[in-house]
């Protein structure tokens, strides 16, 4: 029974949510909304799970003096400031003033910010070792890139193109066709697989034969 | 010292008064000349014909209003600035505004409608003016729901199609016929990466992505990390698994117990392998990129739904020499992945990833069934369709386009 009602309960569920899509009519719009706004309430348990999980996780770190610990020792000051702030400011805390407000644009944000401009020393890094040209299709890799780069920019169209009188010849044409032919069948040929990927799991779910996220002997 | 040729002149310009005459006579001439009823200060005339429908293939919230412009809604006038949809249960009121629209729009959807419910609505215009009181109403309106959206049969047959094929081969795997699969080498490396990181006695870091559990990909992750759990249990070998959301969390905490309970050492399981971070991208990117530096894992596999982290990932695992295996179905981050990790499995991949792994005829059975489907779309739709429009044959692509 461990295994069958929530095998059960998936699949008239799955059914009915695809049903829905099919059926706007309220009989059935009105309880495909219901169900999907349930979720909040099993997310709000699921978060005392996953905060349980943070604080048993970091305060083993902490007591066994694993490698960085005074960064979990952080991180658990941290969580609990801010949820102890949180709470103690109750529904005020969305307060221009509000030491909650304060500590999201004051620590935050600048770390997140921090963090994201990091992608470009890495995107740098990444790209340099994309076009190193040491096989056909790194050479074909590197000068469709070189291309679209510089036709993305003022010097393609205005010096390197500059002379050619033929439109379809400018830089920037280039990069238009690649972006909007090659580029673009091999990113729709990947969106349409994935497509036919993600209805092959959803009906795998639906109907129990991938039964794996329920854990469990097999 | 410069010569004051070399200087620009400071001296006034000076016009003939006949040029001034023309120049104000040209000036003069390029002011749009406005009509004598052009009074800013009154209000504009009311617009006219307020007509409803019911918005078709809804759940009964909707209906469509249209009504006739102001005649002071046209352009070089501007006395109209927009109008105002005021709704009411009853013929005489009270009114209450639901929406507006720009000067120019004579066409609202009110999709606030509660069902079973009769309303009445007028349209008025306003602007510089004032507001002019709305001449007639209409009603009493009220929406209906449908019970087939009739724009969504494509999708239908397309379902039904697919499920059929899917079913068929799952059918034909659990009668003894073993579908064929070719090889696909980013799964199979991830045995490789697992083997490499048991020979060098460090951890395998698996991260499945940083969507919810309602994103496919997290689900396909989640699947993957049942058989990853399963050959590090094998190979006696500890496992780390950040996630970022509260639901995909327990369902990973599932996954590896259930992989080592599959290999037969539910005793090697250890409970703070799979660890709940943050769903805050870049606090979650923060503490996986901890996890690399500090613990140094040989092995790092993603496998989910990945957005701006992705490189951040990759190429601080790569700075860390570990053996690097993707897999997502996002496109703008597959180029990422590529250049920073040894495989990287490419959309549909990561779909049969699972499946492939496992082995399980009726599993591999379902990956053939979308096999065909492709085939079918390939032939069917996109040659078909092509050549019916390079024709003008349309019908093929408007019965495709859903709302």
């Amino acid at each position: 029974m461990k295994r069958e009602v929530p095998l059960f309960l998936t699949a008239v569920i799955g059914l009915f949510m695809i049903l829905s899509f099919f059926v706007p009519h309220q009989l059935v719009s009105v309880p495909a909304d219901f169900l999907q706004q349930s979720a909040v309430i099993v997310v709000a348990f699921g978060y005392v799970l996953g905060g349980a999980n943070v604080l048993k996780v970091n305060f083993d770190g902490i007591y066994k003096r694993q490698s960085g610990w005074p960064y979990k020792l952080v991180l658990v000051v941290a969580l609990l400031v801010t949820v102890g702030v949180g709470l103690a400011e109750g529904r005020t805390w969305q307060d221009p003033h509000s030491i909650s407000i304060w500590i999201y644009n004051h620590l935050y944000s600048p770390m997140q910010a921090t963090l994201f401009a990091l992608l470009s020393f890495f995107i740098a890094s990444a790209a340099f070792r994309a076009f190193r040209i040491r096989t056909t299709e790194a050479a074909l890799l590197a000068i469709a890139a070189l291309i679209v780069m510089l036709g993305r920019v003022p010097i393609g169209d205005h010096y390197l193109t500059a002379r050619i009188p033929v439109k379809w010849l400018q830089m920037s044409s280039i990069q238009q066709w690649i972006m909007d032919n090659p580029q673009n069948a091999a990113k729709r040929a990947i969106l349409i697989g994935a497509a036919m990927g993600v209805m092959a799991t959803g009906l795998r779910v639906i109907l129990g034969i991938e039964r794996s996220y329920l854990g469990g002997e097999d | 010292m410069p010569s004051d040729a070399t200087l620009p002149s400071r001296r006034s310009v000076r016009l003939s008064p006949a040029v001034l005459a023309v120049v104000a006579g040209l000036a003069w001439s390029a002011v749009p000349t406005l009509p004598a009823h052009a009074d800013l200060a009154q209000p504009p005339a009311p617009p006219s014909g307020l007509s409803w429908s019911d918005v078709p293939n809804d759940a009964g919230r909707a209906v469509t209003l249209t009504w006739k412009p102001s005649p002071d809604d046209s352009a070089g006038l501007e006395r109209v600035t927009g109008y105002a949809i005021e709704r009411s249960e009853t013929p005489g009121g009270p009114w209450s505004v639901v929406d507006s629209t720009a000067h120019g729009v004579t066409r609202h959807d009110d999709q606030t409608l509660h069902r079973d419910t009769d309303y009445f609505y007028r349209v008025a215009a306003f602007g510089p003016g004032g507001r002019t009181p709305a001449l007639s109403i209409t009603g009493p309106v009220r929406a209906t729901s449908q019970w087939i959206n009739q724009t969504r049969w494509s999708v239908l047959v397309f379902m039904v199609l697919f499920f059929g094929f899917v079913l068929y081969y799952i059918a034909s795997a659990q009668a003894g016929r073993k579908p064929f699969v070719r090889r696909i080498p980013g799964i199979d490396a991830i045995e490789e990466a697992i083997g490499r990181a048991t020979e060098m006695g460090r951890s395998v870091l698996y991260v499945p992505g940083v969507q919810d559990i309602d994103d496919i990909q997290t689900v396909a992750g989640l699947v993957i990390l049942e058989s990853v759990a399963k050959i590090a249990a094998r190979y006696e070998t500890p496992l780390t698994v950040p996630v970022a959301y509260p639901i995909p969390f327990t369902i990973a905490e599932e996954m590896v117990k259930s992989g080592y309970l599959n290999s037969g050492k539910p005793e090697l399981y250890d409970p703070s392998s799979v660890r709940f971070v943050s769903p805050e991208q870049f606090a979650y990117v923060a503490a996986i990129t901890g996890i690399m530096l500090r613990d140094k894992p040989a092995a790092h596999i993603f496998m989910g739904s990945f957005y701006a982290e992705s490189l951040l990932l990759a190429e601080t695992g790569f700075s860390t020499g570990a053996i690097q295996v993707a897999g997502t179905a996002n496109v703008h981050q597959l180029p990422f992945f590529v250049v920073a990790c040894d495989y990287t499995l490419i959309g549909e991949e990561l779909y049969a990833a699972s499946a492939y792994l496992s082995g399980e005829p009726k599993l591999i059975g379902s990956l053939k069934g979308a096999d065909l489907m492709k085939l079918v779309i390939i032939l069917g739709f996109i040659l078909i369709g092509c050549t019916l429009e390079s024709f003008h044959i349309t019908w093929l692509t408007q019965w495709m386009i859903t709302q």
